[in-house]
Order: C-alpha cells, then sequence, then structure tokens
C-alpha cells in the first residue's frame, strides 16, 4: 500500500471519529427538550392524499412551544416501521410517536409500545383495544364517511347519468363504508342513482388507479371520486376526460378546475391541536379519539366549478344534518346480493359499522 | 487508486495469494472511498454538509449501542439473501430470485406452524420443522430454476425473477383466500404463530437469531466453495461448462445443487421475518430484501465470507437514513442515490483488478 492511500483512508477515519463527537451534544440537547413528537408517513407528504393530509396537520403541532416535531416519510408497513420508531426514540428522543399508517398498528406499534413504556404511541385508525392493548398506545380516526356522504349528494345532483364511478383501494370496512355512504348520499337526492366500484388491490398503484377511471368513464359514469392514499391521478383522468369529480383525504379542487365538485377531507388537526393543548398543559395524551362532522374533524372541500346550485344547496343541508347527528344508514337496507344487512336506524359512530364487509345495492362491484 | 511506477518497496516481499488478497481489499475500499468524494460532491451541489452527512451515518448507524444493533437487526436479512445471490452466482449463475422463495419460505413456514401450533406441539420440536419446510420451498423455488436452466435451456434470470412474482401472487392467494386469519379484517394475515413460537433475541441484544444463522451460513458456505469437490466442481462449471462435462463433472447435480443451496438460505431469512419479526405471514414480507440482497453479493464480489461485513454496511445505511430524512430534512431517495454510486464505482473499479503495477506479483507470463 502506498503512504497517499494510507493518509486518505486515515484521514477520513479521523473526520470520521471527530464528527461523531461533535454531534453528541447536538444529540444530548435534542433529548433534554421537553416534547419531541415523531411523524411516521408511509408514503411522499405531497401526495394530494393521505399522507398530505396528515402532514399539513401537524404544523399546528410545530407552532407549540418547546415541541420539536421530527417526520419521516416512505415508510413501509413492514419492520422498516419499528426500526424508525426505535431509532426516533433512541436518537432524537421522541416521547410522542403519531403512526400515521393503517397497517403500522399491529404488531409493530403495539410491540414497541410494549417496548417503551415511558413512551406515547397514536396511531390514525380505530384500532386502539383498551382492554389488551398497552396503555402508552392508543388511537386516532376520523369517520371520512360523512364527508363522502355528502359527495354522494353533491354529486347525485351533479351527474346527468345518476352513475358515480369510485376507484376504491381495498375492500377493508373503512373502504366500503365510504363507497356505501357516497350511494345513500348520492340516492338521498336521486333514488335511481348507481355507484360502481373497482378496486385496485393497492392503497397506491397509479396505473391502475388511472385505469379504473378510464374504465369507469368509458362504461357512463360521468362523476369520479375515490378512495386511494393518493387521488391525484384519478381526479387527473377524470379533467381530462371531461367529467366531474368528488375528492378524497386532502384538497384536489386544483387538479381540476373545470369539474370539480367537492371532497371528502380529514380534518386531522383538530386532534393534533388537541394533543398539543395537552402537551403544553402538562396533562396526559387522549388514548382515543374518534369523531366527524359533530366535532369538527372533517370537512368537505370547498365547492368546485362542477357543483351545480342545488348540488351546493343540498350538500350544505346534509353537513347541517350530519353536525346534529342525522344517521346516513337507515334501514332496512340489503347488500348487493339481496340480504338485508342493516334493520334499523344506525348511529353514524355505531361499532357495527367498523366491521362493515358487504357493498349495498345499487353499488356495482364485487368484494371478492 | 493512486500508483506507484515501480515496485513498492512495502509489498516487494510479499506472496502472490498474499497480493491478492490485499488487492481484493484495497480496490472495494478504495472504490468506497471514491463513492463517499462523489457522493460528497452531490450534496455540496444540494447545499447540505457532507461532513453532516456522514456523521450521522456513523451516528444511526454504529454510533450507540441502539444504532449497533439496529444495524445488525437490518442486516440480517440481507446476509441470507446476499448468499442467495452469491452461491449460483459461482457456478455462473445469475439468480435474481430471492425475493420469491423468501416470501414463499417464510409463507410456509407459517402455513406448517397453524396445525403445529393448534395441536400444541412444544416449540423446541415446532420451530426446526418451520425452519425446515421453510428451507425446503425455498430450495424446492430456485432449485427449479436451476433445473429449467439447465435441462430446459430457460434463462436463469428471467426465470428467477418471474417465479418471484408467482411466489409474492401464491402468498397473497394464500394469505387473502383460504388460510386468512378471520381476525386480521383490514390486513390478511395468516394465524399468529403465538409468543412460544416466537424466535427471541440473542441474549442481552435486540438482534434476532437470523444474524446468528447468517454468520454461521456464511462461513459454511464460504468453506463448502472454497475447500470442498463440490465447491471447486461448482466453480470449474462457472469458468467453463462445456469443460466441465467433458471431464465427466456432473453438472446438472452442481447447477440445480448451487440453486437449491441459494433458495434455503432465502428460505430461511423467510422463516426468521415469520417467526422473529412478524409472527404471521402477510404482505409486509414482500420487503425488497432479496434485491437488496443483490446489490450485496454484488459488492463482496460473490465471496460468502465478504457478505457479511458488506451486509453490515447496507444495515447501516438502511439504519442512518430515517435520522438522515430526520435531521438534514433530505428526501428518502437520498440513501438509494448514495447506493446507487457505490454501485456504479464498485462495478467500474472491477477493472482496477491485475492493474495496479505495486500489487502484482514480481513474475512474468501469463496471469489469469
Amino acid at each position: 500500500m502506498t503512504l497517499s492511500t494510507l493518509t486518505r483512508r486515515s484521514l477520513l477515519k479521523t473526520g470520521a471519529a471527530g464528527l461523531a463527537v461533535a454531534t453528541l451534544p447536538a444529540t444530548l440537547a435534542r433529548a433534554q427538550s421537553p416534547v419531541v413528537i415523531g411523524a411516521v408517513y408511509v408514503g411522499p407528504r405531497d401526495d394530494f392524499g393521505w399522507n398530505q393530509a396528515h402532514a399539513l396537520a401537524i404544523e399546528v403541532l410545530k407552532q407549540v412551544p418547546g415541541v420539536t416535531v421530527i417526520e419521516e416519510e416512505k415508510v413501509p408497513e413492514t419492520d422498516a416501521v419499528a426500526q424508525s420508531m426505535e431509532s426516533m426514540i433512541n436518537l432524537d428522543g421522541a416521547n410522542l410517536i403519531l403512526a400515521t399508517s393503517f397497517g403500522y398498528y399491529n404488531p409493530f406499534v403495539i410491540d414497541t409500545a410494549k417496548k417503551y413504556p415511558g413512551v406515547q404511541f397514536r396511531h390514525a385508525a380505530p384500532l386502539w383495544n383498551k382492554d389488551t392493548d398497552p396503555a402508552n398506545a392508543g388511537s386516532y380516526f376520523c369517520y371520512l364517511n360523512q364527508a363522502h356522504y355528502v359527495n354522494g349528494v353533491a354529486a347525485g345532483l351533479s351527474s346527468t347519468t345518476g352513475k358515480i364511478g369510485f376507484v376504491a383501494a381495498k375492500p377493508i370496512p373503512s373502504v366500503l363504508s365510504n363507497i356505501n355512504s357516497v350511494l345513500l348520499g348520492a340516492r338521498s337526492v336521486n333514488p335511481a342513482a348507481t355507484v360502481q366500484v373497482i378496486f385496485t388491490g393497492e392503497w397506491s398503484m397509479p396505473v391502475r388507479e388511472a385505469e379504473a377511471a378510464n374504465a369507469l368513464i368509458d362504461a357512463g359514469c360521468d362523476v369520479i371520486t375515490c378512495h386511494v392514499d393518493g387521488p391525484k391521478v384519478v381526479i387527473e383522468t377524470a379533467e381530462s376526460r371531461g367529467v366531474k369529480s368528488c375528492g378524497h383525504n386532502a384538497s384536489q379542487a386544483a387538479l381540476a378546475p373545470k369539474g370539480f365538485i367537492t371532497g371528502a377531507e380529514y380534518k386531522w388537526e383538530t386532534i393534533y391541536k388537541l394533543y398539543a393543548d395537552a402537551i403544553a398543559a402538562g396533562t396526559e395524551v387522549p388514548n382515543f379519539v374518534v369523531g366527524g362532522y359533530h366535532n369538527d374533524m372533517i370537512r368537505n372541500s370547498p365547492y368546485g366549478a362542477g357543483a351545480t346550485p342545488e348540488a351546493v344547496a343540498a350538500a350544505d343541508a346534509a353537513i347541517a344534518g350530519l353536525k346534529e347527528g342525522k344517521p346516513i344508514y337507515v334501514g332496512p337496507l340489503k347488500d348487493n346480493a339481496g340480504n338485508v344487512v342493516i334493520e334499523g336506524s344506525m348511529d353514524n359512530y355505531d361499532p357495527v359499522l367498523d366491521g362493515m364487509n358487504y357493498l349495498l345495492e345499487g353499488v356495482e362491484g364485487s368484494i371478492t | 487508486m493512486t500508483s506507484a511506477p515501480t515496485v513498492s518497496p512495502v509489498t516487494a516481499g510479499l506472496s502472490a495469494p498474499a497480493l491478492r488478497r490485499i488487492e481484493a481489499l484495497v480496490i472495494p475500499l478504495g472504490a468506497l472511498i471514491a463513492s463517499a468524494l462523489v457522493f460528497s460532491v452531490f450534496l455540496l451541489v444540494l447545499g447540505k454538509s457532507p461532513l453532516q452527512f456522514f456523521g450521522l451515518i456513523w451516528t444511526g448507524g454504529f454510533g450507540s449501542a441502539f444504532s449497533i444493533q439496529n444495524t445488525l437487526l437490518r442486516s440480517a436479512p440481507l446476509i441470507l439473501t446476499a448468499l442467495a445471490f452469491a452461491i449460483p452466482a459461482r457456478i455462473g449463475l445469475t439468480v435474481i430470485g430471492a425475493e420469491g422463495a423468501l416470501v414463499l419460505g417464510g409463507f410456509m413456514a407459517a402455513a406448517v406452524a397453524i396445525p403445529l401450533v393448534t395441536g400444541g406441539v412444544a416449540p423446541c420440536f415446532g420451530l426446526p420443522v418451520m425452519a425446515l419446510a421453510a428451507m425446503l420451498t425455498g430450495a424446492a423455488w430456485i432449485g427449479l430454476v436451476g433445473w429449467l436452466r439447465h435441462y430446459r435451456g430457460v434463462n436463469e434470470t428471467i426465470a428467477s425473477l418471474l417465479l418471484s412474482y408467482i411466489a409474492i401472487a401464491t402468498m397473497n392467494f394464500f394469505v387473502e383466500g383460504p388460510l386468512r386469519d378471520p381476525a386480521s379484517a383490514n390486513k390478511p394475515s395468516t394465524m399468529p404463530i403465538g409468543e412460544l413460537y416466537r424466535v427471541g433475541p440473542i441474549p442481552g441484544t435486540t438482534v434476532h437469531w437470523g444474524l446468528a444463522a447468517g454468520l454461521v451460513l456464511a462461513v459454511v458456505l464460504h468453506i463448502l466453495m472454497t475447500r470442498t469437490t463440490f465447491g471447486f466442481a461448482a466453480r470449474m462449471t462457472g469458468g467453463n461448462v462445456r469443460a466441465a462435462q467433458a471431464q465427466g463433472l456432473p453438472v446438472g447435480f452442481l447447477v440445480v445443487g448451487c440453486c437449491a443451496i441459494a433458495g434455503a438460505c432465502a428460505g430461511l431469512a423467510g422463516f426468521f421475518e415469520v417467526a422473529a419479526v412478524h409472527g404471521q405471514a402477510n404482505a409486509s414480507l414482500v420487503a425488497g430484501y432479496g434485491f437488496t440482497g443483490i446489490l450485496v453479493a454484488f459488492l463482496a464480489r460473490q465471496n460468502a465470507l465478504a457478505v457479511v461485513p458488506v451486509a453490515v454496511l447496507f444495515g447501516a445505511l438502511g439504519a442512518s437514513g430515517g435520522l438522515i430524512q430526520r435531521r438534514m430534512e433530505m428526501p428518502d431517495a437520498t440513501i438509494l442515490v448514495l447506493q446507487g454510486i457505490i454501485f456504479v464505482v464498485l462495478l467500474t473499479s472491477e477493472t482496477l483488478y491485475g492493474r495496479i503495477p505495486f500489487l502484482q506479483p514480481r513474475r512474468t507470463g501469463d496471469r489469469t
């Protein structure tokens, strides 16, 4: 080995060691700050959808004095999330973890919460069970199907064919409830309305989402809506084909200046503000927070050019009704195989609805 | 690399094998340093500090007991999947299907666990059965690639890649259908294997036993490939198939055998993913370890022993990726850019073998 090789190598090594020492005080300083919140996202923070809705809302936590927010995006729903959370706890001194993707909960949030009893974990889906799950874990969730019901009302009066197309990710209860709510909203103003649904099978699969949107438009749907992580592609496809659209997760109004009707949006900031206030007051962060229109946890996007005046009036009335607790699921309701699935009137937060595993009569599509 | 035009006095007295070993160490290390320099330019263009970047890699990868364990945890599956690429590479095959063997092996471990767990079989008997099932499944899967290659002339690279998709689809079919645990409403999974059946961490650490298995297999396979007649015959076949056939070597057996060993390694990685990490089989098994393993094996120049440090390096890059996102506010793709640069520089550095004058033995005539 020549001298020059050795010198360069040892130089870098010394540099690295020096750096490690230099970064130590910074690490300690972080560990001493009173509240460090670690947010984990499954996708990019600017996806026009689920992650963006969370990232924008988390901004309010950054305003609270003494609170540091650290964020990590594109963390898959695998062991990687457990390692990211542990890294936030050990290296950044995080003491509140916001795990924002559905698949993070079991087993990763549960196991990590057991391992770090001094750290609080909150997960964005109504999965926490106070009897079986760790006391330092918890859930927060917004019942977005109420906003999808409003989408349905507005879509039912903005459509000329009465056929609404729905691009859905996976046939899990929260998605099915959104599809069924769009149908019930549309039928409340147009009893002949139908919803045609295509499942892509993945939370984020832009190519298949575009194909599904095109197929639905080809089948005669003149309003397209969706439940996928990032609705950008679906909304843009609808706009480029000249049909109307309803959004999901965050506002996509900017993507469809001609055809946007309204959209179902989470208002995570209500929950995050609640957390921030609890932290600032030095009290416990609540374990379980769920809500909808009645406690200001969801909203509909401002009406776009696609919404007719009648649609706006009816949607505003529907929102007012939901705020007073008017039920969406009023039986008897049949699924699209003809079985009666809901007998009487269901409260909008009835836990039975969390187990929804059917599409109502009037929805064309299959969950298997 | 810098080089002296004449034979260096430091290396003059060394034997030819010793020089080869030094060369095999100096060139990859030099390439790593060169990649770091190229990447530093990239960082400077972005206005970020290279010193902070490499300091954070040190902090996140090796800076504390937690970081080291996080690194080792991430490297555990990579060692096994890298071996799954390296072993067939010695016989001249480019098998890139470890992902499929890992997924299918992990799934099979979870599937055979169902009757074992419900039947109350003791874990000391049940776990080896699960591991064996995973290894046999992986061996059969990649063994099939070898069989197709030797007896049907099917390109092993394409076959193994496509078989990966079939493996993932097969697991999805069973996990979402016949073997779905009814309790896993929103994330289709097989029945949990339960706490009793979980493979715990290596005592005193948080790293699971998959790391130990990887280390043992790396040593065993290194001996197999360099110190046995099987390994010699395999390497000879890799050098020239026709010559090996002319010598009467059982080429078909060697090809299928090397592929089966590779598949068993990947299947074992799948077993640990199920038994030590997830506790059940579901879509989280598809984490890309099989593909990262290809990169690791490439950098290790298909040497089973060298796979270990390279896997640790990649584990460290993965472990510090989140920290870099959080502290430097850089996108998660940053680490991928660094990995890409390392890959290209290392491939380029292959041309340096035999061309650094002071590392060549002092003799004339043929060099092979």
